[in-house]
């Protein structure tokens, strides 16, 4: 851990070399990699890192700035794509831009490149404005700032709204060296706009990758974002998200997740209500198995009245994995009438499956409405001899229960390509064929 | 084709039935009637196979084949169908795909390729019509929400589209208004052929005054007590139980 820590320290020289020193955004990047130095990776010492370690692929002797490793075919990677739809696409292949790969735009909108943004003057009011002003200051989103260099830049105007989904996608390929990647996005959605986003990690390589991703994103007044995080990685691929999102008054903003392969996945998912009349969305499906640990670690912060939050994570656990839900929701003094709902269940298949759940509530108004619910169970044996008793063998009927199990995240989701994308993911993942296409 | 000879079964250590013997041939149409906690339900959930109890004497045979070895998919494969006094809600699972899904695993199991779309539908277009059956509810999550008759109507939905030879009906009246127990009633009769056979459990009269049997029997302390025609159910509506036990002492 330290080992890597002083070999990116020390890498920082050689960053600067590429990128422009003398601009206030690398006064941002110098800052942040003070605060790296002085705080170090999170260990199990931290409250919240409590219940995941990084230890086991913190001690990779990760390639800091892999450089494009393998030429990759659309023909190859078109699978990882919702491609039944139109999109735009940003696409990096080892933290480099894939123009071949992308469908970006700057026709009303902009669906570009954060490198780009960061060198073009009249990106500049907007990069002073937003850049870094919503992500927090802890270990690892200072690391990422002070690489911030590639990425996601989008940027939706006012009233626009933005017909086609668009997908992020991080590829890693590099077959000899292990790879550390620090994708930065920016996302600002104007007032009255309207937005989608899918986005996906995908390691086409068996060796170790670690992604350390930080996403701002900016909703202005009465502005609608949705996001779908497909976590289906391979599993040596590590992912630690940290996605940070500004809401103003009459926002919704919606973050789907679903986790279902890598090795270790943290979720640091962070809301922060500013505004009134606020509607933020978390949801969730977690099926793992083998020595899979995915981390949900949510953060609402209802900072003034008359908003709602709904969170729903639901989780199946096989075999020796873990999973970690850490809901917080914050009511503050001025923040009356809010309406924080929070739901978290989980199904261990295993005898040997682990899930530490921890809603934590901090309410400080008087007139408000929290809810939180949390199970932890197996499957209802009752419902399973419902279905044997129809002729459907054990083994479907398990899978059919886990997927009315965590259906109930699935039905909010926009996108009907998306959702059934989903669907045929769980049913791989449940291993059972399902018909679900009468 | 029904033929359960002194069946023992208990569940965690406590013995239900002590002695059971039944014999239901095709075409026949077989009421059982009793106090609570006599084992009519107990002795549903055996037939079909439920994991939680222990069989510990007797056979119970499906057409000259011992079944009581078998999971309870198999035992579904080879045309034993229950109809539950409290049908399992299953949110996400449409009743259609619900359906849909277990006639293909019981063909499956049958060796036979899945049923094509367009005859699933046209089934689930007569069956439905058969039961009365808004074809709106069929989109709907299997018994979510469902109130007390539309899960048993529900229940006798699959039933028909299942076409089992023996089909176990346990206390399919309860909870059913005089309406719903009529069309309920209605299908089971239409649905009975030569080939297969009912076994209806239940507490009251009312069901057996449109499903009419051709044996009534009373179960109590886990084994038959008495067997008689359908009179005998007229009785036990009048008398109650009580003469039936004074008559074993």
């Amino acid at each position: 851990m330290e080992l890597l820590k002083d070999k990116i320290l020390s890498s920082y020289v050689a960053f600067e070399n590429d990128i422009n020193i003398n601009s206030d955004v690398h006064d941002i990047r110098t800052e942040a990699l003070e605060n790296f130095e002085k705080l170090g990776f999170p260990t199990k010492k931290l409250e919240a890192w409590k219940y995941t370690s990084l230890n086991s692929i913190l001690k990779e002797d990760y390639s800091i700035f892999p450089n494009k490793c393998t030429a990759v075919e659309l023909a190859d990677v078109k699978k990882y794509f919702i491609h039944d739809i139109d999109t735009y696409k940003v696409v990096f292949i080892d933290g480099k831009y894939s123009p071949f790969l992308s469908e970006t735009t700057h026709d009303t909108i902009d669906v570009c490149l954060m490198s780009a943004a960061f060198a073009k003057p009249k990106y500049k009011p907007v990069i002073e404005k937003y850049f870094n002003k919503v992500a927090n200051q802890d270990n690892l989103t200072s690391l990422n700032t002070a690489f911030a260099k590639e990425g996601a830049y989008i940027h939706i105007p006012r009233n626009v709204e933005v017909e086609k989904p668009i997908q992020i996608i991080n590829f890693s390929t590099c077959a000899d060296i292990t790879t550390m990647v620090q994708p930065r996005n920016l996302i600002v959605v104007e007032e009255n706009a309207h937005v989608q986003i899918i986005e996906r990690h995908q390691s086409l390589t068996s060796n170790a990758v670690l992604s350390n991703v930080v996403t701002e994103i900016f909703v202005d007044k009465s502005a609608t974002v949705d996001v779908y995080k497909i976590q289906n990685d391979d599993i040596n691929a590590s992912l630690v998200d940290n996605t940070y999102i500004n809401q103003k008054s009459n926002s919704v903003a919606s973050v789907h997740t679903f986790s279902f392969g890598g090795n270790i996945t943290r979720n640091n998912l962070n809301f922060y209500q500013n505004g009134e009349h606020i509607d933020s969305i978390l949801k969730g499906v977690t099926i793992i198995e083998g020595k899979q640990h995915v981390d949900h670690h949510t953060l609402v912060d209802h900072i003034e009245p008359n908003c709602e939050s709904h969170q729903d994570y639901k989780g199946i656990y096989d075999e020796r994995s873990t999973g970690v839900f850490n809901g917080k929701v914050i009511v503050n003094k001025e923040a009356q009438k809010t309406n924080a709902y929070q739901q978290n269940n989980n199904v261990l298949v295993s005898d040997k499956a682990t899930i530490n759940a921890k809603p934590q509530l901090e309410i400080f108004a008087d007139d408000v409405k929290c809810s939180h619910g949390c199970t932890i169970g197996q499957l209802d044996d009752d419902a399973l001899f419902y279905m044997q008793q129809r002729g459907i063998p054990q083994k479907e009927g398990k899978g059919l229960l886990m997927f009315a199990f965590a259906n109930t995240v699935l039905e909010s989701v926009k996108i009907p390509e998306v959702k059934s994308r989903i669907t045929k993911l769980i049913a791989e993942k449940l291993n059972v064929n399902i018909g679900f296409d009468l | 084709m029904l033929k359960i000879n002194n069946l023992h079964a208990s569940i965690e250590e406590k013995s239900i039935l002590k002695g059971l013997n039944l014999e239901v041939k095709a075409g026949e149409v077989h009421a059982i009637m009793g106090p609570n906690g006599a084992g009519k339900s107990t002795m549903a959930n055996v037939i079909a196979g439920k994991e939680e109890y222990e069989v510990t004497d007797g056979v119970i045979e499906l057409n000259g084949e011992d079944i009581s070895e078998l999971a309870p998919e198999e035992r579904a494969h080879n045309g034993v169908f229950l109809s539950f006094q409290y049908p399992v809600e299953i949110p996400g699972v449409s009743v259609t795909n619900f359906i849909k899904t277990a006639i293909n695993e019981t063909r499956k199991a049958k060796g036979l390729e899945d049923m094509p779309a367009k005859d699933m539908l046209k089934m689930i277009r007569e069956k439905s019509e058969l039961l009365e059956i808004d074809r709106k509810f069929l989109s709907r999550s299997l018994n979510e929400g469902f109130s007390g008759g539309e899960k048993k109507r529900n229940e006798i939905f699959q039933m028909a589209m299942l076409e089992p030879k023996l089909a176990i009906l346990d206390e399919t009246d309860s909870g059913l208004d005089i309406d719903a127990l009529r069309i309920v009633a209605n299908g089971v009769n239409k649905l009975k052929s030569k080939d297969n056979a009912v076994v209806v459990i239940t507490h009251y009269q009312r069901l057996l005054d449109y499903i009419v049997p051709d044996f009534v029997h009373v179960l109590h302390d886990g084994k038959i007590v008495k067997t008689g025609d359908a009179s005998l159910a007229l009785e036990l509506e009048a008398k109650g139980y009580d003469w039936i036990k004074k008559e074993l002492v």
